[in-house]
């Protein structure tokens, strides 16, 4: 025991941002979705107008390819369920948006040869992965996008917990599914020359703590000690030119399940979470589901923001919108879109914040009702030292962001922009006093990055 | 509230795209964000913001200056009754004292924040910002570094040029190079040098008043001549320590007290508005320099002990509230030990070394200003060569 204890990557810098809302852990019985969509807009550094295989009207089985990207011909996007084509939406451009599909009763099953996860060849498992549309569930540093058909990953990295404000147990997430999990590592283990890392807490369920033939990495600390990005940088960095893929637990049991059954089954356990769900817990639904019957009659107001994903990058959806395709919880909060009189001197309720100007400060367990208002207003840099404070990494985050800003490509790469993705700078924006959207500009110098490259 | 949201509503139109004050959008803006908090709501990305903003940052800073702005009102009223002969006792006039005090500083104060307000509020104006909160301090600040006799125009010149030069110019708060109310005070004091850093400055009265052989000179200044047998010798009280700590001495409005400026340093720390490492790190080079140049000893003021230079002229107010400056010093946390450490040593050498005027830290921290990008570069780059390294082994 004092062994492992010693092993412990303790991270001492971050921010939990607590709020009333989490997930009470129970399944809920929840009537399954009718619609389920595939999104092109949930990857980044697709064309706009994907090929599609199929047309409004036409049946698919579950796991039969629905486009493809024309960069990548054979990365495969496949549909979640069975079922008819009902709708292509299209936004500016004709740029696809969704293209949605009504499931039917039966699940019926696209069938796909198995091969042992111990043994399957590299070429083999990979054009297995792209032509079932389970390659699109890996995601590709730097940049986190869909990894490249034609590089293989230096190393391959599995975050097996959540620090983000109301994250889901893990556990509950992955449950029913551990083989699964267990054969998808041994499939990733053949994908790569260097390891497939695992980072776990000391209070991880033992699938992902006692994982066989992977490097496990034990880490503490506030979020983002959980931010995949923040675990690479502590085991084996990303330097200019490196290759590697992150995964979330749930896909690795995807693929798990692709190589022992054959299957592209898109079960997902989804967290309904947020302070404005009445019932909250999980629901085991499919990728792609939409929401409307998770959260339908489930909220306590009518005045309230739907995210996919959590309260710091997730997406904003309607409330008949779709899950996105990384996302494994629902998280609806209230809009704070009403002025507050003075409410820069003397805020009218209690707030989450960082900075120690309020009262709350010495009430540091204490939980906050969280809205979406801005809190401030848009400004120049003014403060400094507060991105540090908030990001466990060896980098200058403000002196990156502003690099990003001034289009300085040698510095960003010499400040580490391929180490990081928006997650993992998540919280900069929520501390930031001049409130600077943060994410959206390491996301700018990211795309500027990935086309000059 | 409602009545202030509801004028609101019938002016805004006005202010809009289209309406016939459009230009004035921004001072329109800066008027209803001053009374309500926006509602707008994030647009994505992070769906839930801090609780902080720039305008409670920077009145956190206001609030820390409190207690300066206070004692420096007490004792411009203080001094001026020493100066005359009466009511010496530090315990006696009370009343009189503050509202001496308050005549000479609140037009001060006032003068300030009319002149720099309008000045930020064209600029907005003109050039289609919205007006920063930045000024919030700066009004403050320029008040309490600057003697109690000085004229109201000078204050609204200096004010003038700060904001401008030292702070539109750049592209408003936040792009500035130098400390915006530092640069009031060397404007100040290169153009009037005699209304600045002469003997009869820093005590309000008309001298023809005061008693015979009170000379007004600061602890700063007397040391500068005399040494440690001129402050001991300074009439009507001695500059002992117990003096320049509470403050009871001539000298700019809110400088002089090391128990008032600490009192804003604890609200600055305490809230992490200011960079408690810049603060220790000013007050170590301080001490390194001084003690340095004590033990060569040559000239009389070289003789004064570093625990006498903590508390003598501006520099406890410029390291706790000018130093820590966010836009102005290091942007890195390392960066910041560096620029402060530098601070302190320039700040006391250039005050005992220099022959012609013997307050060094206003320009020591302009200095610093200027190469804090210097420093943070050093640091950023060390930062990209670890990461290069990183690929090597």
């Amino acid at each position: 025991m004092e062994q492992v204890e010693q092993n412990v990557i303790r991270l001492r810098r971050g921010f939990d941002i607590r709020m009333f809302g989490e997930a009470e852990p129970r399944y809920l019985d929840r009537p399954p979705a009718a619609l389920y969509a595939l999104k092109p807009t949930d990857l980044h550094g697709l064309a706009p107008i994907p090929k599609l295989h199929v047309k409004e009207g036409d049946e698919v089985r579950a796991g039969q390819p629905v486009f493809f990207d024309k960069g990548m011909p054979d990365v495969q996007f496949s549909s979640p369920v069975s079922g008819e084509i009902v709708e292509v939406r299209r936004g500016a451009k004709r740029a696809v948006r969704e293209v949605v599909i009504l499931a039917d009763a039966r699940m019926t099953f696209q069938e796909y040869p198995t091969a042992d996860p111990a043994s399957v060849s590299r070429e083999r498992a990979a054009a297995l992965l792209r032509e079932s549309g389970a390659w699109v569930l890996i995601r590709q540093r730097p940049y986190n996008v869909v990894p490249d058909p034609s590089r293989v990953p230096r190393d391959i990295f599995v975050s097996c917990f959540d620090t983000a404000p109301l994250a889901p147990d893990a556990g509950m997430l992955i449950e029913g599914r551990e083989e699964a999990f267990r054969a998808g590592l041994r499939v990733l283990g053949r994908l790569t020359d260097g390891a497939v890392h695992l980072g776990v807490r000391t209070d991880s369920p033992p699938v992902f703590r006692k994982a066989e033939g992977v490097e496990v990495h034990v880490f503490s600390g506030p979020h983002p000690a959980g931010a995949v990005g923040v675990q690479i940088h502590h085991t084996r960095p990303i330097n200019k030119g490196d290759t590697v893929w992150t995964l979330r637990p749930q896909d690795v049991a995807l693929i798990g399940r692709l190589f022992t059954a054959g299957v592209f089954d898109a079960e997902r356990t989804v967290a309904i979470t947020g302070e404005e769900i009445r019932e909250s817990g999980y629901v085991r639904t499919r990728l792609g589901a939409s929401i409307q019957t998770l959260v339908d009659g489930n909220t306590r107001h009518d005045h309230v923001r739907y995210i996919s994903g959590d309260v710091l990058t997730g997406t904003r959806i309607e409330p008949d919108g779709f899950l996105g395709l990384f996302d494994d919880r629902v998280t609806v909060i209230e809009e704070g879109d009403t002025p507050e009189f003075m409410g820069w001197l003397l805020p009218s309720y209690a707030r989450p914040s960082m900075s120690r100007t309020f009262l709350s400060t010495f009430f540091p367990d204490r939980k906050f009702h969280v809205n979406t208002n801005m809190h401030g207003e848009l400004r120049a840099y003014v403060m400094t030292g507060q991105y540090e404070r908030v990001v466990p990494m060896d980098l200058h985050p403000q002196h990156l962001i502003k690099s990003i800003m001034v289009g300085d490509f040698d510095q960003m790469e010499g400040l580490g922009i391929y180490e990081v993705v928006e997650e993992d700078l998540a919280l900069c924006e929520f501390v930031c006093t001049s409130k600077q959207p943060v994410q959206r500009i390491l996301r700018e110098g990211l795309d500027a990055l990935r086309v000059e490259g | 509230m409602k009545i202030f949201r509801s004028i609101l509503k019938v002016a805004k139109p006005h202010f809009e795209k289209g309406g016939r004050l459009e230009k004035l959008y921004n001072a329109y803006d800066a008027f209803e964000t001053f009374l309500f908090v926006p509602g707008e709501s994030t647009p994505g990305g992070a769906h839930v913001r801090d609780g902080i903003d720039l305008k409670r940052t920077m009145f956190t800073v206001v609030i820390a200056m409190a207690p300066c702005l206070v004692f420096g009102i007490w004792n411009v009223g203080h001094q001026h009754y020493l100066g005359v002969g009466e009511l010496t006792g530090v315990f006696e006039g009370f009343t009189a004292k503050l509202l001496y005090g308050a005549l000479r500083v609140l037009p001060i104060v006032a003068v300030t924040y009319f002149v720099g307000l309008n000045t930020e509020f064209a600029f907005a104006v003109l050039r289609g910002h919205p007006v920063n909160e930045g000024f919030l301090v700066t009004g403050m600040l320029i008040p309490l570094i600057v003697p109690p006799t000085i004229p109201l125009w000078m204050v609204a010149l200096a004010t003038v040029f700060a904001v401008v030069i030292g702070k539109e110019a750049f592209g408003g708060t936040g792009m500035n190079i130098l400390n915006v109310a530092l640069t009031a005070r060397v404007f100040l004091f290169f153009a009037y040098p005699t209304y600045i850093s002469g003997d009869q400055v820093w005590v309000a009265g008309n001298p023809e008043e005061f008693v015979d052989g009170y000379s007004g000179a600061t602890p700063l200044g007397v040391g500068y001549i005399d040494g440690m047998d001129g402050l001991a010798a300074a009439a009507p009280f001695t500059y002992d320590l117990r003096n320049m700590v509470l403050g009871t001495i001539p000298g700019s409005i809110g400088e002089t007290s090391a128990i008032a400026v600490g009192l804003g340093a604890l609200v600055l720390i305490a809230t992490g508005v200011g960079s408690w490492k810049i603060m220790a790190s000013v007050l170590a080079g301080t001490v390194t320099a001084s003690s340095l140049l004590t033990a060569l000893n040559i000239t009389p003021f070289q003789g004064v002990p570093a625990y006498y230079h903590l508390f003598m002229g501006g520099m406890l107010f410029a390291t706790v509230y000018m130093a820590t400056d966010p836009v102005t010093a290091a942007q890195t946390e390392k960066g910041k030990w560096i620029y402060g450490f530098l601070i302190g040593v320039f700040g006391i050498v250039i005050r005992v070394l220099n022959p012609a005027y013997p307050e060094g830290f206003m320009l020591a921290i302009l200095l610093m200003n200027v190469f804090a990008p210097t420093i943070d570069h050093v640091v950023v780059q060390s930062n990209i060569k670890r990461r290069a390294a990183r690929v090597l082994q």
